[in-house]
């Protein structure tokens, strides 16, 4: 075997290994979509069935018998709302800073993620009775509001990485022609920062409605989200995997799709921006 | 910009920010020092240190700082090691080269309340589970997974769902590393662990000391996986400090005592968080 051959080998190896790792990997989701399709004693059948013939019943009865869709709609609320109200919130600041770079900028930033360190539990008390106390216990505003806290420190950081890609001189231009910072913003720095931006905001939904401390701890009934209705099929009396797998794979599925759209914005914003 | 305009842009992000961090946490810092238990409300007063010492002597408490970092410290381990041997594996042009990408990273994205379930029901479940059903199939006892080995079963969970961050990190990384370095060095004879320690590891040690970081950060509040599967037994044979605090607050009640621990808490993610921001901090130009 000459040394080409034996490289071509090797490599096919690699290839034959890296497809079995792969679905490896994937096999718990897989089993988990197809399990929905199952019924509940297809389900939880020995030997595992494999080949069956389909049925869409779990779909429509957790759509009936539950309060699914009333669930969905919370986790699309909370998590594009806490998204929305970061970017307000971030986008002029990050804008500013990123123009306007002065001698403690790097510190701000820096005490922003510090922020995000700060973990959950350390301040589980004064949350939970400082959202008792101004009645938003159980709203979905609150889980808007800490999400949006929960995410800023990110949201800034990479905004503020994708502003500083904008050429100065694009400014200065426009400045020279006498436009206002409102127009400025509007009208040349959000057009090029369009990507960033919704990237940054894919990053932060993705976040968001995966989040499970706060929205277990937080809710009972109105604002329950989708990770914490999961989260009450944990209970042993019930042996429901296919309709739980259904609810699964309709909680997951859009967070997955856009995760693989996603990838490259999220390792910078996984990563804070250290990793490009 | 003038500067005021500036100072007021500024401003919404650095105000919200300090005060979700300053309230909280001087909230936190003085109920640690009073006594304070929903159930005994009339007990009230400042007790200094005592509820530090009750949280420190607590029976629960070495075993959950003790599993805190076994958790953290074998999914650290798992991830790393075997992130870094996939993103290898891939890291050559190959058919289907984006659908074993997509395959991989998949796991990352599953809410960990799903995760959770579906490995406690349909992988590990005893009776009814795959594992159980392949540990027949080749004649072996189906291992009690949640009962037996609550916290290895937890690291195999956690590990599912970040070993694909870090293979996306570490992918990502991969792809900024001089090709033409290593096609020197293959003509030079060098092998191919020589060119992972000589060529790859240092252009990865950026990349793997901040996914290292990070999951610091996650892991050492590791909670929907446990309180969905095990909820920290049998016993408290897989609480972390993070579930130990929600105990004292939700079941006991005790808001000083969870105070204290989460007053613990956070000086141990600070002390990681510190690394972390420098690391941060390097790349960062202004």
């Amino acid at each position: 075997m000459t040394d080409k051959q034996r490289e071509h080998l090797k490599n096919r190896i690699a290839v034959v290994f890296a497809w079995i790792v792969a679905c490896i990997f994937f096999f718990p989701i897989f089993w988990m979509v197809l399990t929905s399709f199952k019924t509940e004693a297809q389900a939880i059948a020995i030997p595992p069935q494999l080949f069956f013939e389909p049925t869409l019943e779990n779909y429509t009865e957790i759509q009936s018998r539950t309060n699914y869709s009333k669930f969905a709609i919370n986790s699309v609320i909370t998590a594009f709302g806490g998204t929305l109200l970061a970017l307000l919130i971030a986008i002029p600041s990050a804008y500013a800073m990123a123009f306007n770079t002065g001698r403690w900028t790097k510190d701000i930033l820096m005490w922003m993620l510090s922020t995000k360190m700060l973990p959950a539990v350390g301040v589980l008390m004064p949350i939970y009775f400082l959202a008792q106390k101004t009645g938003l216990y159980d709203t979905k505003g609150l889980l808007v509001i800490i999400y949006a806290l929960m995410n800023l420190p990110i949201v800034m950081l990479i905004l503020f990485n994708y502003f500083r890609e904008i050429p100065k001189e694009i400014l200065e231009a426009s400045r020279m022609d006498g436009t206002s910072t409102y127009n400025e913003i509007r009208q040349i720095v959000m057009p090029l920062a369009w990507g960033g931006i919704a990237s940054t905001a894919l990053l932060s939904i993705i976040l968001c409605w995966n989040e499970a401390f706060w929205s277990i701890v937080l809710t009972t009934t109105d604002a329950t989200t989708l990770t914490s209705f999961v989260a009450s099929f944990q209970a042993p009396e019930g042996l429901f995997w296919a309709k739980v797998s259904a609810v699964s794979t309709l909680a997951c599925a859009p967070i997955v799709v856009f995760g693989w759209l996603a990838q490259k914005q999220l390792v910078q914003g996984l990563t804070f921006g250290a990793v490009k | 910009m003038n500067p005021t305009l500036v100072r007021w842009l500024q401003a919404p992000s650095i105000i919200v920010l300090f005060l979700w961090m300053i309230v909280p946490l001087s909230m936190t810092v003085y109920f640690s020092t009073i006594r304070y238990n929903l159930l005994y409300p009339e007990r009230t007063g400042f007790i200094g240190l005592q509820n530090y010492e009750f949280f420190w002597t607590d029976p629960s408490f070495f075993p959950a700082l003790l599993n805190t970092l076994v958790l953290v410290g074998s999914i650290l381990v798992i991830t790393v090691v075997v992130g870094l041997a996939v993103s290898l594996l891939i890291d050559r042009p190959f058919k289907g080269r984006g659908i074993v990408r997509v395959m991989l990273i998949s796991p990352f994205f599953i809410m960990p309340t799903v995760s959770a379930l579906i490995w406690k029901n349909m992988l590990m479940d005893p009776n009814n589970g795959l594992f159980a059903f392949f540990a027949n199939v080749i004649g072996a006892t189906p291992v009690e997974w949640l009962q037996d080995m609550p916290l290895a079963s937890i690291i195999v969970m956690v590990s599912w769902q970040w070993t694909p961050f870090a293979i996306l990190i570490f992918m990502t990384s991969l792809q900024s590393q001089d090709q033409e370095q290593k096609e020197a060095a293959t003509l030079d004879g060098a092998g191919f662990w020589s060119q992972f320690y000589n060529l790859t590891l240092p252009h990865l040690a950026r990349p793997i000391s901040i996914v290292i970081l990070i999951q610091l950060i996650f892991h050492l509040a590791i909670f929907a996986e446990i309180f969905v599967t095990t909820s920290g037994g049998p016993g408290v044979q897989s609480t972390n400090l993070t579930y130990l605090i929600y105990i004292q607050s939700q079941q006991a009640f005790d808001v000083g005592v969870a105070s204290a621990g989460g007053v613990f808490a956070i000086i141990l993610a600070n002390i990681v968080a510190i690394f972390l921001i420098r690391a941060v901090g390097k790349t960062l130009t202004v």
